[in-house]
């Protein structure tokens, strides 16, 4: 071709104006070989969702605070009772003698009784760290105990609401049609009833009810107000996570790859198993630790208008109700147990944040 | 049984008044949205169909329902001999259904068999190269999972084997087995369905807008390798796609789509070189072309006003409403498929 | 051509995004200039730098982006100097973007008319009355129909081509002197798109603004460009008229791409597809971009980024395969002497 030929002959004119060919040797201009080539492209370090996760969390200075915190207060809790040694229930006494001057101490102040104990055997007794409450019990372990309740509350229910949940939710989710339809009327009554009214009656009711029926098994340790708890959270919040759960299969399963797998002819069961609930499952870990917070706010609630735990078991939340007779002359018993909730709860939820910011696809 | 008996056809797939409605719902009513409306075709064993349109036109619903994704509202299917579906409609040789005396139509029995063996034989390559892989699975997983399913391994190595196997097929590196899918480039995620599709050995693929996803450099890439898989394994495809240059290089037949229905089907060369239906005149005339001394002496035919709403369709012919040449017979009766010579059918009454 | 006819110069512009995983390098080191009334085209695959390169010279980025070097004068005032008011002053009145897709940039809540007139109002000091005759106006100027009508409905009530119409309108409003269209028509059908690149072409006959085309495609491209500037990995390859880039390609990866697109004359052979994958641009590759992926990939391609020289009237190219073929002939010259 003339015009090829043409411009090639303009090409070189304009080029050997421009370019100073003594600057480069033919051995630049020999091909490079394949090997060579590769090494200009590496393909990224192999990372799973997981590890990605991980070092984004790590990155995350308020989630790094708040698991340091939980897990120091954890440590607490579970190390604390074996090295004081009160009990929760114990009325501090001295040689066996009920101890009555032991009553509403200040923090770290010992009792006339005690100070006579110690200067007469010179040996030192264990100080009441947060003092002692009106019925003379150690006011620290109490609060431990307290937290140990509030805690286990709070991580059980949001278990029981995840599980019931993830059932129910799933089944509206995948199936959709009708079975949904059904399914998320009987959600939406539930929602429309008043919660802590139902809670209030629930657990009025259950607790007789209850009663019978588990004396003489485990969970007669833990009391009936603790089980009837767990049943009133359990039965009441899993509509949440329900609905949270069926949102997440509906978007799931738009996916070309569940489509796909469908085409392939993988069984229902199999889908929901390897391809939807991998894909709800960071969703479904965030919102169940934020589900804890919320259920240890509703049993301090509960506690406070003393449908909780029973005596002489407490929680942090009837630990702050009885505080209230004494509030003008000893705050500290109100403060202490409203601060150890705040800082749970704080956590927690800087926790779930920091985590749905980790994990969560849809935010990436 | 009547399924079973196999009926010798030069064809592999035969697609025969194929409607896929749904039910939408505005306010209190539904109407019925119709997808596909009354779409027959066939392919031949090894033979590239390309389906083309534009976007809402039914191309991908008619792809997912002749694989049964969807369930189909009416029509006959048969693939390699075997009925899947049939919903027992009859209908004259003028493609109109069969009315008994009373008006209503006549019903055959209806055959729905189970889909699982035909899932063996017929397969899907999807569109998004992002959306269509599970994110929590390796790639071994995924090119794995159909080989599960359908059990087709006795060993955990002759799994394995199976797996490396097909990634050398599509050109994909076998250290990356172990890899997650988000760490590949749309191309190669795009080999990683192709391999997926690959590994019950089908002899029928549907291509969904396999590669419209991707970039032009990495496009020829995929169409090359679809070309290579068919001339090696011999598989047929039904390649939806709405880039007609794509579609013209890859396709042996082209069937152009409007609001769900074909408006013509020819071979590919005789489609370019020569189209009849007017929807396809326009399209094929607005097609950008990558070479600047044909495009400034092209003259677009630009097609006025917009694609009507496939919930409140014209009567008669989809596209009158935008035609240079409807009439009235237009507006009272949509046109059938007619051979124009040589397998070249187009729905219009006036071309 | 005069100084003066200069709109827009882009000089050794440098854009990253700084992400967990480290520097993302988007643009790197481009230079362009864009005279009044011309149109530009920027064509490039996904990574190659394009869109990011409108929205630099916006400086709409998104919030990790940053332009770390180089400068974006307009008229000969430098944007990257600018402060956000008058960045915000600029967008709209002087340069306008429209982007891929017309659904997400219009306001789903508001009327058409409301949104149109919004604009109006922003940048000029016309009444409402006055803004809401210019919208009517520039609806009809766009070709939408029954224009009077259209302003009461909401962007939902549109189909995906009277929406990028809309988007037009509110782009040109203001009669802007540049129009940024990223990928304009990526989202809409053939029959559609080749509606709205005759809308686009005729406006700017009548209207006279400059226009930079950012698109991925070539068959779009061809048509409608004065200049085109082919991108990869964040830098210039080629550029050139249609013509010189279109016919007599002097750059490796331009060259790929024209074989690996299927065109009326090779409808019966195989592609010739370019190999390996797109560019990282975490780990961008010491010499020429593209060389990874390059066939004809020389030992001087994996170390030194090729400059820049003039292979045509109007056409440039940075590759060294130029440099090559000069060297070779020229050593044939020196044995034939």
């Amino acid at each position: 071709m003339q015009g090829t030929d043409r411009e090639q002959y303009k090409k070189r004119q304009f080029l050997s104006a421009q370019i100073d060919l003594s600057r480069f040797n033919p051995s630049s201009f020999e091909k490079a070989t394949d090997e060579e080539k590769k090494q200009q492209d590496v393909m990224g370090e192999s990372t799973t969702f997981f590890r990605d996760g991980m070092r984004r969390l790590r990155k995350n200075p308020l989630a790094m605070g708040s698991i340091i915190v939980l897990a120091a207060i954890i440590l607490i809790i579970i190390i604390a009772p074996h090295i004081v040694p009160y009990s929760y229930s114990e009325i501090i006494s001295i040689d066996g003698k009920r101890d009555k001057s032991a009553a509403n101490l200040a923090p770290f102040e010992y009792s006339k009784m005690e100070q006579q104990y110690m200067d007469r055997t010179g040996e030192k007794l264990f100080p009441h760290i947060f003092g002692t409450d009106s019925l003379s019990r150690d006011y620290f372990i109490r609060v431990i105990y307290g937290t140990r309740v509030s805690l286990s509350v709070g991580v059980v229910a949001a278990i029981m609401v995840l599980i019931i949940g993830l059932l129910y939710g799933s089944i509206a989710g995948y199936f959709g049609g009708k079975v949904d339809l059904v399914m998320m009327r009987i959600v939406d009554v539930i929602y429309s009833l008043p919660d802590m009214l139902i809670i209030i009656l629930l657990s009025v009711v259950l607790d007789q009810t209850l009663e019978p029926l588990i004396t003489g098994t485990v969970f007669a340790r833990l009391g009936v107000n603790m089980i009837s708890m767990f049943v009133v959270f359990s039965l009441l919040y899993w509509v949440g996570m329900a609905r949270l759960i069926r949102g997440q299969i509906l978007t799931i399963k738009n996916n070309e790859y569940v489509l796909a797998a469908k085409c392939i002819g993988t069984k229902d069961r199999q889908i929901l198993k390897k391809h939807i609930f991998p894909n709800i499952l960071s969703v479904v870990i965030i919102t169940t630790a934020l589900q804890v917070p919320s259920a240890i706010f509703t049993e301090s609630y509960l506690s406070f208008l003393g449908l909780g735990v029973s005596a002489p078991l407490t929680s942090l939340g009837s630990l702050a109700n009885d505080a209230r007779s004494g509030l003008q002359s000893y705050p500290h018993r109100l403060v202490i147990p409203a601060l150890v909730i705040c800082l749970i709860v704080l956590a927690l939820n800087l926790l779930g944040d920091g985590l749905r910011d980790a994990f969560d696809s849809k935010l990436n | 049984m009547a399924n079973e008996a196999k009926t010798t056809s030069e064809y592999l797939l035969e697609v025969e008044h194929l409607k896929q409605y749904f039910p939408v719902r505005q306010g209190f009513h539904t109407v019925m949205l119709k997808a596909v409306d009354d779409v027959s075709f066939a392919i031949r064993p090894g033979e590239t169909l390309g389906l083309v349109g534009e976007s809402g036109c039914g191309k991908t619903t008619v792809g997912r329902s002749l694989l049964r994704l969807y369930q189909p509202t009416a029509g006959r299917i048969t693939f390699d001999g075997k009925v899947l579906l049939d919903t027992g409609e009859q209908y004259d040789e003028n493609g109109r259904p069969v009315l008994d005396a009373s008006g209503k139509p006549v019903k055959g029995p209806a055959i729905e068999p189970d889909m699982f063996p035909f899932r063996r034989q017929m397969q899907m390559v999807f569109q998004d190269p992002y959306s269509s892989l599970n994110p929590r699975m390796t790639v071994e997983d995924i090119i794995g999972e159909p080989l599960d399913v359908h059990k087709l391994y006795s060993s955990k190595a002759e799994r394995r084997d199976k797996i490396l196997e097909l990634m050398e097929l599509v050109g994909l590196n076998a250290e990356h087995a172990m890899r997650y899918a988000h760490e590949f480039s749309g191309g190669q995620r795009q080999r990683i369905g192709i391999a997926r599709a690959l590994a019950v050995n089908p002899k029928f693929i549907v291509c969904d807008e396999a590669v419209s996803a991707l970039d032009v450099s990495i496009q020829a890439q995929v169409v090359n390798m679809f070309e290579e898989l068919q001339d090696k394994l011999g598989v047929a495809y039904l390649f939806i796609a709405h880039d007609l240059l794509v579609v013209h290089h890859i396709s042996d037949r082209i069937a152009v789509m409007y609001l769900g229905k074909v408006v013509e089907i020819a071979d590919a060369d005789e489609l370019n070189g020569s189209p009849i239906h007017p929807y396809t005149l326009s399209l094929l005339s607005a097609v950008p072309i990558p070479d600047p001394e044909t495009a400034r002496h092209s003259k677009r035919i630009v097609l006025e006003g917009d694609v009507p709403s496939p919930l409140n369709m014209p009567s008669g012919c989809p596209f009158r409403t935008r035609c240079r040449y409807a009439t009235e017979q237009c507006a009272a009766e949509m046109p059938p498929l007619s051979d124009r010579g040589d397998g070249h059918m187009v729905a219009c009454w006036n071309k | 051509m005069s100084e003066n006819n200069t709109l827009l110069q882009v000089e050794n512009l440098h854009t990253s995004f700084f992400t967990d995983n480290g520097e993302v390098r988007a643009v790197n080191g481009l230079t362009f200039r864009l005279d009044a009334g011309k149109t530009l085209g920027i064509v490039g695959e996904s990574g190659s730098g394009k869109s990011v390169t409108a929205y630099s010279i916006m400086q709409i980025l998104a919030e990790t982006g940053r332009i770390v070097e180089g400068s974006v004068k307009f008229k000969g005032e430098d944007l990257t100097k600018w402060n956000a008011k008058q960045m915000q002053a600029f967008r709209g009145s002087k340069c306008s973007i429209i982007f891929q897709d017309p659904m997400t940039s219009l306001n789903p809540v508001f009327t058409i008319g409301y949104q149109l007139e919004e604009a109006i109002l922003l940048h000029t000091d016309k009444t409402k009355k006055e803004a809401k005759e210019r919208a009517i106006e520039m609806l009809t100027l766009v070709g939408v129909n029954e224009p009077e009508a259209r302003v009461k409905q909401y962007p939902h009530e549109l189909s995906g081509g009277m929406r990028q119409r809309v988007m037009i309108a509110m782009a040109l409003a203001c009669e802007p002197d540049i129009l940024i269209a990223d990928e304009p028509t990526t989202a809409l059908d053939v029959t559609i798109q080749a509606q709205i690149l005759e809308l686009m072409q005729e406006l700017q006959k009548k209207m006279g603004m400059a226009i930079i085309m950012v698109t991925h495609d070539l068959g779009v491209i061809a048509s409608m460009c004065d200049e085109i500037l082919v991108m990869y990995g964040g830098r210039v390859c080629e550029r050139g008229t249609a013509d010189a880039i279109f016919y007599h390609p002097a750059h490796e990866y331009t060259k790929g791409l024209l074989r690996s697109i299927p065109r009326a004359d090779n409808m019966n052979e195989r592609l010739v597809p370019i190999g390996g994958t797109p560019i990282n641009l975490l780990q961008m590759p010491e010499g020429c971009a593209f060389c990874p992926r390059c066939d004809a990939a020389m030992k001087i391609c994996l170390t030194q980024k090729p400059d820049e020289y003039r292979v045509g009237d109007d056409h440039l190219a940075s590759c060294w395969m130029n440099v090559k073929e000069l060297y070779d002939s020229q050593e044939e010259n020196g044995n034939g002497e």
